[in-house]
Parts: structure tokens; sequence; C-alpha cells
């Protein structure tokens, strides 16, 4: 049984059809990722899964309830967290504040406070800087912040949208391990990246998706053998 | 020192106005112009159940008139959340263009009813007026402006920690920031929304009271207050919560000075908007204003 079923999803802006039927599925404990070219439809199914974007058709699945139509804080509510693309940390707000909006639906203020006190331990810089404004740390801490925030509200689907972006590769290389370690720790994971060549080979299974349509699909290491794959996402 | 203390007074007024303009438009990124209106009809409410309860034999009046307060800002509060959700919300999207003009519509659409039930004559009724004056020294001074400083301070040292150490004020300043964001971390984004128009009405209903000693009770009370805090909320950089503070006191202190001025005192409201304008031309982005790639 599939912790996430996507099945055929429509989704236009305006008259541009974004996704073309999409569907593909992520199983409990798995890495699952998304490939492909800007614009092909990455995001746009990321945020049509939490909700920010209507489908026009098809259905979205998740732990056997459908959530095609639900707004998107009951969504959250029940279990899926994204980092979102570019990050989107709240500049304005502190470091802590940030932290605090992660666990908003959370209702054990005690568990808050020792969740937090877990993100400092584990990023000290973090720690350091909880009163700072979090548009003054570096792209790097933003990024720790955004997947800190991320996991304070305790996701059992994570969905991480171009978690590598704008980063030094020394920091995509400790991102990519952060990843594995939250999978390890049981939290299933949904990326996209432009970084074909580290998700496919952090990845239990992978889709391909182009202009809006899903054209490969199988583990990540038969993906990232495949001729066509190597050489029009992996440079040859 | 009477001058200093009623501009504070008016400053005070305009400025918990002006947070109405500002919080809406931080948070649903709108310009609500019938925010004038709900002072007025805080004020025909406040005058109503004042005139009903005072003849109340055995209340006393400050209690009666409290009650009659509590009434008003009950009643405000919800007309600030049904506006949102039967004007607004649908329009969410749509260009910014259309709610303006909706807005503009509610606003007249608030006078009419007006006009309908209270008629257009001019009423005054005395509350806090009837609290007399105090001599401080040489000087005499109405308790009503003391007041409305008083505790204008303290609903707007009130509201910042609400904003600053509360879960919902966190949510306010993170949709407000990024709506598609603070999706994501789970907040109800039409709960925000309504919570934040609930605020600014229940503050006008403050100015409401405030705004009664210093002016007669009629379908158009809203607009002048309306339009000037419009101002200081510009002038302070709209969006930003110490912005309309700021700008709120000062349109507040300027108007007085430049009233007591008898040379100047029929200039005043062109004095006014010209220092908005001033403000604008050399900080378009008002006084405290943060630069926000969305513009009105």
């Amino acid at each position: 049984m599939a912790l996430l079923e996507v099945k055929d999803l429509h989704v236009f802006y305006g008259v541009i059809q974004a996704l073309k039927g999409i569907s593909f599925e992520v199983s409990q404990g798995e890495v699952v990722t998304l490939i492909g070219a800007n614009g092909a439809g990455k995001t746009t199914t990321m945020q049509t899964i939490i909700g920010l974007i209507q489908p026009k058709a098809g259905s979205i699945i998740y732990n056997e309830k459908d959530i095609t139509k639900m707004p998107s804080h009951k969504i959250v509510a029940s279990g899926i967290s994204q980092v979102p693309e570019g990050r989107r940390i709240f500049q304005e707000l502190s470091v802590y504040d940030n932290l605090m909006l992660g666990a908003y639906l959370q209702k054990d203020q005690k568990k808050i406070k020792d969740d937090i006190e877990n993100v400092f331990d584990q990023f000290p810089i973090l720690g350091e800087r909880r009163t700072q404004i979090a548009g003054t740390l570096s792209g790097g801490e933003q990024q720790m912040l955004a997947m800190s925030r991320a996991l304070m509200a305790h996701p059992t689907l994570l969905m991480m949208d171009e978690p590598s972006m704008g980063l030094s590769p020394l920091l995509v290389s400790q991102v990519f391990d952060i990843i594995k370690d939250m999978n390890s720790k049981g939290i299933t994971i949904l990326l996209v990246e432009q970084n074909a060549e580290k998700a496919l080979k952090i990845a239990d299974r992978a889709y391909v998706l182009e202009t809006g349509s899903i054209t490969a699909s199988g583990t990540g290491a038969e993906l990232a053998s495949s001729p066509e794959i190597r050489k029009a996402y992996l440079g040859g | 020192m009477a001058v200093a203390i009623n501009g504070l007074s008016l400053g005070a007024i305009y400025a918990l106005i002006a947070l109405g303009y500002t919080m809406v438009y931080g948070i649903a990124k709108m310009l609500n112009f019938a925010h004038g209106d709900v002072i007025m009809v805080g004020a025909y409410i406040i005058y109503t159940m004042c005139m009903f309860t005072w003849n109340i034999g055995s209340m006393p009046i400050w209690l009666s008139s409290l009650i009659s307060f509590v009434v008003a800002m009950a009643v405000c509060t919800c007309l600030g959340i049904v506006i949102e959700k039967v004007a607004y919300k649908p329009l969410r999207g749509a260009s910014p263009l259309a709610a303006l003009i909706t807005a503009i519509g509610v606003s007249y659409l608030l006078q009419g009813i007006a006009q309908l039930i209270w008629g257009a004559d001019q009423r005054t009724i005395s509350i806090l007026d009837r609290l007399g004056t105090v001599n401080l020294g040489s000087y005499v001074i109405k308790w009503s402006a003391i007041i409305t400083v008083v505790v204008g301070a303290i609903i707007m040292v009130c509201l910042v920690m609400f904003i600053k150490k509360t879960r919902t004020g966190r949510a306010m300043l993170a949709v407000s920031e990024d709506k598609g964001a603070a999706q994501m971390m789970g907040v109800n984004v039409n709960a925000i929304v309504s919570i934040t128009f609930a605020i600014g009405s229940g503050l006008a209903t403050f100015a409401s009271m405030f705004y009664l000693p210093i002016t007669s009770v009629s379908p158009t009370l809203g607009a002048m207050p309306g339009i000037k805090a419009f101002a200081a909320a510009v002038i302070g950089g709209i969006g930003s919560i110490p912005g309309a503070m700021l700008g709120g006191v000062l349109l507040g202190v300027v108007e007085v000075v430049c009233n007591s001025i008898s040379a100047v005192a029929s200039y005043t409201t062109a004095i006014e908007f010209a220092l908005l304008i001033i403000i604008l031309l050399v900080r378009p982005i008002g006084l405290l204003g943060k630069k926000r790639r969305i513009k009105v």
C-alpha cells in the first residue's frame, strides 16, 4: 500500500497545461525523486500535493485518504511537510520564530522546546543566531533552517523542492547526507532535484518528468545507468 | 501642553485607525476603504446603546456607557469579519483594482444603510467629555484626551506584544511575508485574514469612542478620519505596524499644532496632505516601510 498515490493529475495555469495526467506513488520509508528540466512541472506537482494549487482532474491519495480537495492546513496536519523551492524561510522573522512556525500545528509546548533545542544541537550556528533575523543568514544556513523548520512538524512524508539549489558543492553533499539521515529515521521523502546525479544516487525509485508528463521510471540505479537519462540529465 | 496632549490624543485616534488599514494591507494585500465607515457604525451603535441604556434608572452612567461600548465593539468586529467574507474573499486572486472598487462600494453601502436607519441628521452625544477637565499647573486639559492617549498607548503595546509573542501573531507575520510558505506551515490563511479584520474593526471601535468628544455622529463621520488615517498609514509605510503608529501620531500632532496657530489654521488639511506628498517624494515606501516585491 502506497503512502502517497498520485493518479492522473492534470493542472492548468490559465490555458497552459502544466501537468498532463501524471501518476506516481511513494511507499512508506522510501526516498523517491522526481527529476526533470526547468519547467517540467516538478514544483507544480509538489504545490498541488500540498494544496496550494487545485488540480483540474485527477486525485491525490495520502494514507488511504483522498486529500485532493483538502485545504493545505489540513494536509499539513495529516503529516505532509514541504521544504519549498528557494527555501522561502520567513526573512523578516527570527530563526526562532521560523522554527516556531514550523511547529505551528504542534500542541505540546514542551516537545516544541525540546525539538528546537535538538535543532540547535544539530546546527549550532542556528542556535547562535536564534534571535537574528533569518534574512541575514547565508544560503547554506537558510537551507538548514528550512529543513529544520519542516521537521518541526514531525512529518511522515517530507517533500523537498530543489534543496541543493544555489549551494556550494560541500554544502550540497551535506544536504544530501541530511536527507539520508532523515530517511533512516523513518521519514518518507519525495525529492525534486535538478542535481539528478546525486538525487538518483540516494533514491530508491525515481520518475522522470518532461513538460508535464512522466516519461520514465525505475529504481535510482536503473535510471542512472540508462543511456537516454545519462544523456539528458547526467551530462552524457 | 494642552496642544501636546490634544495632538497626541488625535494622533492616537489616527494611529488606531491606521493600524486597521496597515494590518489588512499586510495580510490581505488590499486597501480596505470601508474601514473608516466601520468607525461610523461603531459611533452609531455607541450612540444608540447609550440613548437606550442611560434611561435604565438604576444603572450608573459609566457602566451603561461601558456596556454600550462593548456591544459596539462586538458588532463592529462581526461587521469586519462579515465584510471580508462577503465582499472581499470572493475577489482574492482577482485584480487589486476589483478589490479596491469593491471596498469603495462597501464604504458607500455602509453609509447608505446608516442613513436609512439613523437618518442624515447630525447628532451629538457626550460620554467621555462628561469627565470634564483637569488642571495641571496652569493648563486645563480634558480628561477625554488623557484617556485617549493612555488607553491608545496601552492598546498599541498590547497589539505589538500579541503579534510578536503569540502563535497567532507569528502566523500573521508569516502570512504577511509569504502566504504560500505560511500555508506550508499549516497556517489557515482564511482564519488569519478573518482575525485580522476582526482586530482592525475592534481597534476602529476604540477610535469611535475616542472620536465622539470631538465630532458629531453622522453617516459620513468615518470619511475624514478614515482618509487621514489612511494617509497616516502610508506616511508610516503601509504594511508596517510601527509605521502606522508613528504616522498616526505625527499626523495628529501636526493637525492640532496647525489648528492652534491662527495664521495657518484654515490650511490644516492641506498641510497634512502636503506632508504626505513630501514624505512620499523623499521616501516612497513611507517612513518605516519595507521594500517589498508587491506594490499597490
